[in-house]
C-alpha cells in the first residue's frame, strides 16, 4: 500500500504524468462521441498536426527556460517561408536544399536581432518581441509585395516530405521534428551549455557568479529558437503547399507558447522538460484535430481551444499538488 | 590535538594590507591591514555597517578595494570576481544560499565550474556519485538528486561548504550563517567548521553573537565604522571589552530633544507572541512619550510592528489602544483605530514609485478626498500642499513621480500621508535610515513635536544615538524577547548593547511592567 503511493506520488510529481493522463481522457471522450475519431485516419491527421508546432516549440521551451519569452516566431516563420517559397519561384534550377538552409539561416538572424536586443538594451524579451513581431511581419509584405507563392511553384520533392513515408506510414516532416527534439532533449540534458541555460533561468542573479557568460548564452537561445522558426517556414511550405504573407505563421506564437506551457515549461525560467513540451504539442495537435471531427463550428473552435488550455493547465496543477502530497504522505508515514 | 591559533606565527595564509574601499566617495572601509593564518577560525565582529561584510566580499571578489593589496601565501594576489576568488581557493558562503533552485543538488555543487567544452557531456551518473561522496564527507544526509528549492537553510549551507570542498578551498567566509538556523544545525556547522580548521583550512567566520563566537573562534577582528578597531586572542577579551570596542564612539551632538507631558497609556501590547518570530512581547507607550525599540537587525523588532498593525498579525496576546482592548486582523482595522505605521523598506513597502508626490500623501484617506467614490482633486491638492509646506519636502511638482525624489523627502511624504489619518500613535520603523543627515535632524525636529503634541511614538532604530537622544525609555529586543525596558537615565550605550546582544541561544528575561 505503502509502496504504491509512494510510486504514485514519484509518477505524478512528474509534470508529464498528468498531461498523458489528459490526452488519454480527451482521446476516449472523443472516441465515445464520435466513434470514427478512433481511426488510422485520425492518427494520420493527428501527426501532420504535430510536426509545425514541435519544431517551433524546441526553441521556444529554451527561451522560456532562459526566463525570456519569444513572441515573434510567426513572423520568422513567415518571412522565412516567403523568402524560400520565392526562391524556388524565381531559381527553380536550384536544389531544393538551398532554399531549405537559407531559411534556417534567416530564421537565426532574425532570432539573433531578438537577442541582441535583449542584451544590449537590456529591454525586457517580451517587449522586444513583440515588437519584432509586427517588424518582421512587414519584412514578409516587403520582401514578397504582398504576393502570395502559389502552390505550383513549391517543388515536389518538398511537398512529398508531408505525404511519403521511409516506414510504417510516419511521414517524412514527423520524423524531422522528433529528431529536432532528441537533439534537443541532448543538447539541453547533456552538455554544460544546455545546463547553462538552465541555471541562468533558475537564477539570472547568481549566474554570472558562478562563471556563465549571460549574453553569448542568452544571444544563442534566440538564436537557436529563430533557427527553428525558420526551418518550420519551410515545413508549412511543404505541409500546405503555398506560401501567403498574410496567413502564413499569423497567431501561430500563441499555439506555440500555449503547448510549451501545457507542457510544464515554467514561463519564470528555469523549469521545463523535452518530453514534456514533446506531449504538451501532442494533446493540443489532438485537440486540433478533434474539433473539426466532433463538429464543432468553426466560430466556437477559437473559444474552445483557448479553454482546453486553461483547463488543462489547472487540472495539471491539481494533479502535481496531490503527487507532492502523496508523496510527503508516504514519507512521513516512512 | 590540534593547537588552536590564538598567536600569529609563522606566514598567514592570506594578508589584507592598507585595504580601503569607497562606494560612491564615501569611505565604508579605512586601511584595514589584517592577517588570516592557516588552521585558524576568525571572527570579524561590529555593528551593522561597521564594514565587516564588506571586507569579507573584498576578500571574496565579489567587491574591489579601491586601495590596497591582498596577499596569498606571501605574493600579492588579485581578486577580481567570485569565479577568480574561487580559482585561488576562496569561497563566500552567503547566510542566504545563492543557488540555482530549480536544478539538482548535485548540479548546483559542479555548476560553473570552468572545466570542460561547452559542447561536452554532462557526467550525470559521476556527478551523483561525487556529490554523495562529499556529502558523507561532511557526514550530513541530503539527496543530491532532489532540487534545492527544497532543501532548508542549513542543508543549503551545506551544499555551500561542499563546494567550497569540491574546489578546495582553503579559505572559506561564512557570512552570518547561524542566523536561520537552529540550535542543532548551529552545532552540525560547528562541528564541520572545527574539522575544516584542523585540516588547515582557515575560516572566517561573521556573527552577532558573542556566544558563538567564543565557543568557535580562535581570534577575533573588530570593526567599528569601517576601522579595523583590534584582532586579539578571543580568550584574552571578556564580553564587556568587545562591547565596548564595537561601539567606543560618542553622541552626535546635533540630537536633542523636546521635552513633553506624558499622558495615559495609548498603546498596550501584552505577550505578544508570533511563533518563529517574537514571544511574550509586552510593553506599553503613553500619549506624548517617545519610545524606542533597540536591537540588532533580525531581532525580531520589525515583526511585531508588523503585528501590531495587522500586516503580520500575532499568533496570541493582547493588543490595547487608548484603554480599549481591540482586534487587529488587518492595516485597514489599525488605520481605522487612528494607528500608523511608516515602513522600514520604503522602496518596497512604503511608497506607490510610479504615482505622483500627491497621490502618495494621500494615499491612506481615500474616504475623506473621494467620498462618493470620485476623487476630489482640489482636496487632494490642498491637503498635498499643506504637508508638503509642513513636512519642507523638497520637490519640483506636486504631480512628479515620488521615486524622483531623494530618499529622505520620499521618507518625509510617507510621514505625511499618515499625519493625515491624525494618528494617536505612530510606529517608525527605521525613518532615518539611508538619508543624509541634515534631513535626518529634520526629521528628529519633526518626531519631538509630534510627541509634543500628544501622540504617542513607538520609534525603531538600529542607530543608538538616535535612541539615546530622542527615547523617553528604550526597549531592546534579542532573538525575538525584549531583553530591556529602559529609562532614560538607565539606557547607555553599553546597557543598551547589552541587551541587544545574545548570550544564550534561549534568553528569558522578566520585563518590568
Amino acid at each position: 500500500m505503502n509502496a504504491v503511493s509512494n510510486l504514485l506520488g514519484t509518477l505524478f510529481q512528474r509534470r508529464e504524468a498528468g498531461i498523458v493522463v489528459m490526452i488519454v481522457l480527451l482521446v476516449a471522450a472523443v472516441g465515445i462521441i464520435q466513434p470514427r475519431f478512433l481511426s488510422l485516419e485520425t492518427l494520420r491527421i493527428v501527426m501532420l498536426a504535430i510536426p509545425l508546432i514541435m519544431i517551433a516549440a524546441m526553441g521556444q521551451m529554451m527561451v522560456l527556460v532562459a526566463r525570456h519569452v519569444d513572441l515573434s516566431i510567426g513572423s520568422i516563420l513567415g518571412f522565412s517561408a516567403i523568402v524560400a517559397g520565392m526562391m524556388f519561384r524565381d531559381l527553380p534550377d536550384w536544389p531544393v536544399l538551398v532554399g531549405v538552409l537559407v531559411a534556417v539561416a534567416l530564421g537565426g538572424a532574425l532570432g539573433l536581432l531578438n537577442g541582441l536586443l535583449v542584451t544590449i538594451f537590456k529591454l525586457p524579451s517580451i517587449i522586444v518581441t513583440l515588437g519584432t513581431l509586427s517588424l518582421y511581419r512587414g519584412f514578409v509584405f516587403l520582401v514578397s509585395n504582398s504576393r502570395q507563392v502559389d502552390p505550383q511553384f513549391i517543388p515536389k520533392s518538398l511537398i512529398q516530405m508531408s505525404q511519403t513515408s521511409p516506414f510504417i506510414g510516419i511521414p517524412w516532416i514527423v520524423i524531422i521534428a522528433f529528431i529536432v527534439a532528441l537533439l534537443t532533449y541532448f543538447f539541453l540534458d547533456h552538455t554544460r551549455l544546455g545546463r547553462q541555460i538552465y541555471a541562468m533561468g533558475s537564477n539570472p542573479v547568481a549566474a554570472p557568479l558562478r562563471g556563465i557568460r549571460v549574453v553569448p548564452v542568452t544571444l544563442l537561445v534566440f538564436t537557436i529558437s529563430g533557427a527553428l522558426a525558420g526551418l518550420t517556414g519551410v515545413i508549412y511550405a511543404s505541409r500546405f503547399g503555398y506560401v501567403n504573407p498574410g496567413i502564413t505563421g499569423v497567431g501561430f506564437e500563441f499555439t506555440v507558447i500555449a503547448a510549451v506551457v501545457i507542457g510544464g515549461v515554467s514561463i519564470n525560467g528555469g523549469v521545463g522538460t523535452v518530453l514534456g513540451t514533446v506531449l504538451g504539442v501532442i494533446l493540443l495537435g489532438t485537440v486540433n484535430v478533434a474539433l473539426p471531427i466532433l463538429g464543432v463550428s468553426a466560430f466556437w473552435q477559437d473559444a474552445i481551444y483557448g479553454t482546453v488550455i486553461i483547463v488543462a493547465l489547472l487540472i495539471d496543477r491539481s494533479v502535481r499538488q496531490r503527487g507532492i502530497k502523496a508523496l510527503s504522505g508516504a514519507r512521513s508515514n516512512a | 590535538m590540534h593547537a588552536n591559533i590564538t598567536t600569529e606565527t609563522g606566514a598567514p595564509l592570506m594578508s589584507a594590507r592598507g585595504i580601503t574601499k569607497q562606494f560612491a566617495g564615501i569611505e565604508v572601509l579605512r586601511n584595514v591591514d589584517l592577517n588570516l593564518m592557516r588552521g585558524e577560525i576568525h571572527a570579524l565582529l561590529g555593528e551593522n555597517g561597521a564594514g565587516k561584510s564588506t571586507f569579507a566580499k573584498i576578500l571574496a571578489g565579489v567587491y574591489r578595494p579601491t586601495r590596497g593589496t591582498l596577499m596569498l601565501n606571501g605574493s600579492p594576489v588579485e581578486v577580481s570576481s567570485p569565479i577568480a576568488a574561487q580559482k585561488l581557493g576562496i569561497t563566500l558562503i552567503h547566510q542566504e544560499p545563492i543557488s540555482f533552485p530549480d536544478l539538482s543538488v548535485a548540479e548546483n555543487l559542479v555548476l560553473g565550474r570552468t572545466d570542460g567544452a561547452l559542447l561536452g557531456r554532462v557526467p550525470w551518473a559521476q556527478m551523483t556519485r561525487d556529490a554523495n561522496a562529499l556529502m558523507d564527507l561532511l557526514g550530513v544526509r541530503i539527496d543530491v538528486t532532489k532540487p534545492m528549492r527544497g532543501l532548508s537553510i542549513a542543508d543549503q549551507q551545506m551544499v555551500e561548504i561542499a563546494r567550497a570542498l569540491a574546489s578546495d578551498s582553503r579559505l572559506i567566509i561564512m557570512d552570518e550563517p547561524t542566523a536561520p538556523l537552529t540550535p542543532k544545525e548551529v552545532e552540525t556547522l560547528f562541528k564541520i567548521a572545527r574539522r575544516l580548521r584542523d585540516e588547515g583550512r582557515t575560516i572566517v567566520f561573521i556573527s552577532h553573537r558573542l556566544e558563538e563566537v567564543r565557543a568557535l573562534c580562535d581570534r577575533v577582528t573588530i570593526f567599528r565604522d569601517g576601522d579595523k578597531v583590534e584582532t586579539v586572542a578571543t580568550d584574552a577579551l571578556t564580553d564587556a571589552d568587545i562591547i565596548r570596542l564595537m561601539i567606543g564612539r560618542s553622541l552626535k551632538e546635533y540630537l536633542h530633544k523636546t521635552g513633553s507631558t506624558i499622558g495615559e497609556v495609548a498603546l498596550k501590547v501584552e505577550n505578544l507572541t508570533l511563533p518563529g518570530f517574537f514571544a511574550d512581547v509586552s510593553f506599553e507607550v503613553r500619549k506624548g512619550e517617545i519610545v524606542g525599540l533597540g536591537g540588532l537587525v533580525g531581532a525580531g523588532r520589525t515583526d511585531v510592528a508588523r503585528a501590531i498593525f495587522g500586516v503580520a498579525p500575532a499568533a496570541s496576546g493582547r493588543v490595547a489602544v487608548n484603554g480599549k482592548e481591540v482586534t487587529i486582523s488587518e492595516p485597514s482595522d489599525a488605520i481605522a483605530l487612528g494607528l500608523a505605521f511608516v515602513p522600514e523598506d520604503r522602496a518596497t513597502a512604503g511608497i506607490f514609485r510610479t504615482l505622483s508626490v500627491e497621490q502618495n500623501i494621500t494615499a491612506a484617506i481615500p474616504k475623506r478626498i473621494a467620498p462618493n467614490g470620485v476623487i476630489r482633486r482640489a482636496l487632494e491638492k490642498a491637503l498635498a500642499s499643506d504637508s508638503v509646506k509642513k513636512l519642507r519636502i523638497r520637490l519640483a511638482s506636486l504631480r512628479q513621480p515620488i521615486g524622483e525624489l531623494s530618499g529622505g523627502n520620499q521618507q518625509k511624504a510617507i510621514l505625511a500621508r499618515w499625519l493625515l489619518t491624525d494618528p494617536s500613535v505612530l510606529i517608525l520603523d527605521e525613518p532615518t535610515r539611508g538619508i543624509d543627515i541634515g534631513v535626518k535632524a529634520e526629521f528628529y525636529d519633526m518626531i519631538g513635536e509630534l510627541a509634543a503634541s500628544g501622540r504617542a511614538i513607538l520609534l525603531i532604530s538600529s542607530e543608538l544615538p538616535e535612541l539615546l537622544a530622542l527615547c523617553d525609555r528604550v526597549l531592546v529586543m534579542s532573538e525575538g524577547r525584549l531583553t530591556a525596558n529602559l529609562s532614560r537615565t538607565e539606557a547607555t550605550q553599553e546597557s543598551v548593547m547589552h541587551a541587544a546582544v545574545p548570550k544564550t541561544a534561549r534568553q528569558t528575561v522578566g520585563v518590568a511592567a
